[in-house]
């Protein structure tokens, strides 16, 4: 809007209680905001590796709709906030893991899907090559039971992440 | 052709190579044959005109605790039959000729039983673990594998 002191004379006088033309400010907390802005915005790995990765595609289609949450999923670790291990991890496929977590950039979050990756599920007694659990390998900040789990399970694992998030405290003094 | 008329024809042709055929209500039963002689025995299925064996439908390892064995499934496309071949091996340094020179669809399934039981394919293309990683220790479908501890700082 132009401030020119002839158009101010026909601006609508401020009413008790309204805002005002010239009221474009808010006053909030910094850690609220930036917190805010990251929950809306986890952008996910697409790190699939078996059945799990499945329900993870279901949830990010059309009909549970990943998207109303900000989560849309990237195809580089470079881009993504959130890793979403869905599926059984290998020793073979452990060392992947761990460069591709190391590749994306802080803040990062890692939430294990389903029994596989929380503890090896199905292949925790006598399995040689499957690892119990991707917390072995890296930290996890939310576990999602199921085998696999439902999409509705994935999406309260990536709320109750959103949750973390908020807590999180960015300019408190370094201890 | 029936498997008692194929056995025949192997034995024929190969004579004490070829030993037994096993489970004959089965189908498809085994032939069992010397490990010597698994490339010649192999040649002879595809390229004899009745016999015809043009597809490898499987090839995987056995452990029978006191010997290791291979069996390979064939099938013939063209004469619609099919048989198995089996061949007993030591469980200390087993070793047999490749057929991937016969069927090129053998080497994956090589791979596989080198991979698992450690039997060596002797002038394959191509042999190397191809399911575990390349510095994996052991051969892990024996029956006699024991389970490292940790593998590359990660228990096992």
């Amino acid at each position: 809007m132009s401030h020119d002191p002839a158009h101010a004379a026909s601006a609508p006088a401020a009413v008790p209680g309204s805002i005002g033309p010239e009221a474009n400010i808010l006053v909030g907390k910094a850690d609220w905001f930036m917190n805010w802005s990251r929950k809306s915005s986890l952008w996910y790995l697409l790190f699939a590796t078996a059945c799990c990765g499945i329900e993870l595609m279901q949830t990010g289609a059309s009909r549970y709709d990943l998207d109303r949450f900000g989560a849309v999923f990237r195809a580089t670790p470079r881009q993504a906030d959130l890793m979403i291990v869905a599926g059984t991890i290998t020793h073979k496929m452990a060392e992947r893991v761990k460069r591709l977590y190391d590749q994306m950039p802080e803040p990062k979050y890692v939430l294990s899907m389903g029994s596989c990756a929380n503890t090896g599920g199905p292949f925790y007694k006598d399995s040689y090559c499957v690892v119990k659990g991707v917390d072995l390998i890296i930290p996890v900040d939310v576990y999602v039971p199921g085998c696999p789990p439902r999409p509705e399970a994935l999406i309260d694992g990536i709320m109750k992440l959103q949750k973390i998030i908020m807590q999180k405290r960015n300019f408190a003094a370094k201890a | 052709m029936e498997p008692k008329d194929i056995f025949d024809a192997l034995k024929a042709r190969f004579g004490d190579a070829v030993a037994e055929l096993q489970g004959e209500a089965f189908r498809p039963p085994f032939v069992v044959v010397s490990p010597k002689s698994v490339l010649d025995v192999a040649r002879f299925l595809r390229d004899d005109p009745g016999l015809a064996f043009d597809s490898l439908m499987c090839l995987s390892g056995v452990d029978y605790k006191d010997r290791l064995a291979v069996a390979y499934h064939l099938h013939s496309l063209r004469a619609k039959h099919r048989i198995g071949i089996k061949v007993f091996l030591p469980r200390e340094a087993p070793s047999l000729p490749s057929v991937d020179a016969v069927w090129p669809a053998a080497n994956f399934m090589e791979r596989e039983a080198y991979d698992m039981y450690g039997i060596v394919f002797e002038g394959s293309k191509d042999l190397r673990r191809i399911l575990l990683p390349e510095d994996w220790e052991g051969h892990p479908l024996r029956k006699d594998y024991k389970y490292p501890e940790f593998y590359h700082g990660i228990k096992v």
